[in-house]
């Protein structure tokens, strides 16, 4: 077979694996087809970089199969161990692998090209892009992993600081190109790592979703920057699957994030300029004091009520406690007891993520509610029990002054009794105190969710 | 500018409109799923670390490619497994998957 002949053929696969990337992510907007919608698009992968071995011109394969192998079963393994509770930051972790990679090309086709003007603007655009993106992201996964404080990290002048930095930072890459000097390219990617880094440092832990989804989107765009870079070599073709697919989880990713932000009622500029939680709280002191109850009184109440609903959020997921809440909700509703959850859009660290648990365990969907289909039931419900979360319930968010102030909540202090399951006397994830704990209709059921929920369950089952 | 850049420009345009018309209907229990299936599609990242690689010249190049491979690899592979682990919950003919670390 001639070399051309093999080019064409590794297009067409080229071809096909960006179309099936297309129809995969279009499976995976609906939950019917989803599963199938990843697997179809592993298959693609899988082929193109199969494609990609059979380049013409192609050297330095002993590296590529040790590159491949390495970091190919090194991600296998990590995402295959790691609890469910980790997945978001594990979303963060691989975004960057992604970004570095985006990153790591352009700094390949920098030193290579650099008197070639189109490539080498193009690549440093995607330098640029994909260096932000793997500090952001590993700054969200140390967030989220506990390795760094979730509370945002605020230097002084920080608006200057980052602006100066980033400015330079593009300077020092544009003189790189037009000097045509490589010396300058290390600075260049140093100054805009620092960036990224900066620029995620300041944003709490309860805007990582965004983070995380924005920085995937940054990806994308670095990933089809790099792309165009490339369509002018000579392997060209990889180029244009690149620009494609990159550029189709940028625009798809972009759309995810302003879905995303909308759910939490924050504007974008808002999570990355607002240094969010970081504000001393402004509400004064809070009135009333705290009630603790017991297992058995929470199951008597349960028992009796009218309806139940649950509102999980966070804590369920750290005590992995989703299988004792289905447990819960089967006793109830065997004694006639109907019980629905609430799930807040952000309940977690993700949205999704209180679906994806309670699906798990087999809560069937019809039971799910989201905040705006169930706001208007807890007037008229006698138990709430709110088990881990803690901002998406807090009516601070209602007040004006409050940090948290326009988030919409879940509006649970309306019921005539609020449960709240937590670990300890902590504050939610912005860091803001929960007004709803020290209302008159609220309890707190203190203890580990999967332990204090197994008790309740134990009480239940005691009086049946 | 070069003709193929021209090409990749009109490609990037459609390419722009589909993404956004794919998931512009989806529903908020899809968020997760979807960005960390998206996550796995910009894995596409390795095929250009396999090219990089494969065209480097000189050790810095290879040291600098090599690294795009295994970030990228990294990349593809674990995007897919937390995808893959991710929407396997959503699936109940199978019962109940395995959830937690082993």
């Amino acid at each position: 077979m001639t070399a051309f002949a093999v080019g064409d053929a590794i297009d067409a696969v080229y071809v096909v694996a960006v179309l099936v990337f297309i129809l995969g992510l279009q499976a995976m907007s609906a939950p019917s087809t989803a599963r199938r919608g990843i697997v179809y698009a592993g298959v693609a992968m899988l082929l193109a970089v199969i494609a990609t071995f059979f380049s013409p011109h192609l050297t330095n394969f002993a590296l590529i199969a040790v590159g491949v192998i390495v970091g190919g079963l090194g991600g296998w393994y990590w995402a295959r161990v790691v609890k469910m509770t980790a997945m978001p930051q594990m979303v963060a972790v691989f975004n960057g692998m992604g970004a570095g990679a985006a990153a790591a090309i352009a700094a390949v086709e920098l030193l290579g090209h650099l008197p070639d003007r189109a490539t080498a603007g193009l690549s440093l655009a995607g330098g640029v892009i994909g260096s932000i993106s793997i500090a952001a992201s590993l700054v969200a996964f140390s967030k989220l992993q506990g390795w760094l404080p979730s509370r945002p990290i605020v230097l002084p002048a920080r608006q200057v600081v980052n602006s100066a930095v980033l400015v330079v930072g593009v300077g020092v890459g544009l003189y790189a190109v037009v000097a045509v000097s490589t010396a300058w390219l290390l600075p260049f990617f140093v100054l805009l790592l620092l960036y990224g880094l900066l620029l995620a440092l300041p944003i709490g832990g309860a805007d990582m979703p965004v983070v995380i989804s924005l920085t995937n989107a940054l990806t994308g765009v670095a990933v089809g920057l790099d792309g165009f870079a490339l369509v002018n070599g000579p392997l060209g073709d990889a180029g244009y699957a690149m620009v494609i697919a990159g550029v189709l989880v940028g625009s798809a990713g972009s759309l995810l994030t302003v879905l995303m932000a909308k759910a939490m009622n924050r504007s974008i500029s808002n999570v990355f300029f607002g240094a969010f939680g970081s504000a001393p709280e402004t509400g004064g002191p809070v009135a009333g004091q705290l009630k603790e109850i017991g297992a058995s009184d929470v199951a008597a109440l349960l028992a009796y009520a009218n309806q139940v609903i649950i509102a999980p959020g966070y804590g369920m997921a750290v005590a992995q406690a989703q299988q004792k809440v289905k447990e819960l909700a089967d006793l109830l509703e065997a004694k006639g007891v109907p019980v629905k959850f609430a799930i807040h859009p952000v309940a977690g660290r993700m949205p999704g993520h209180m679906n994806v648990l309670l699906a798990e365990v087999g809560v069937s969907y019809d039971k799910l509610f989201d905040r705006d289909e169930i706001n208007a039931e807890f007037a008229n419900t006698d138990v709430v029990l709110v088990i881990g979360a803690n901002d998406v319930v807090n009516p601070a968010a209602h007040r004006q002054g409050s940090a948290l102030f326009g988030m919409p909540i879940l509006d649970v202090e309306g019921a005539k009794n609020v449960i709240v399951n937590k670990r300890g006397q902590g504050k939610g994830f912005a860091g803001i105190e929960n007004e709803l704990f020290y209302r008159d209709n609220c309890h707190l059921l203190y203890g580990d969710a999967q332990k204090a929920i197994g008790d309740v369950v134990s009480e239940l089952k005691k009086t049946s | 500018m070069a003709a193929d850049l021209w090409t990749a420009l009109f490609i990037a345009i459609l390419a722009a409109f589909t993404g956004y018309e794919v998931i512009s209907r989806v529903p908020v229990l899809l968020h997760t799923p979807l960005m960390s299936g998206s996550n796995f599609i910009h894995g596409i990242v390795l095929v250009g670390g396999i090219v990089a690689l494969g065209l480097a010249r000189d050790p810095v190049e290879q040291a600098v490619g090599f690294v795009a491979v295994v970030m990228g690899a990294l990349n593809v592979t674990g995007g897919y497994v937390v995808t893959e682990r991710i929407l396997a919950m959503f699936d109940r003919s199978k019962g109940r998957p395995k959830g937690g670390a082993p």
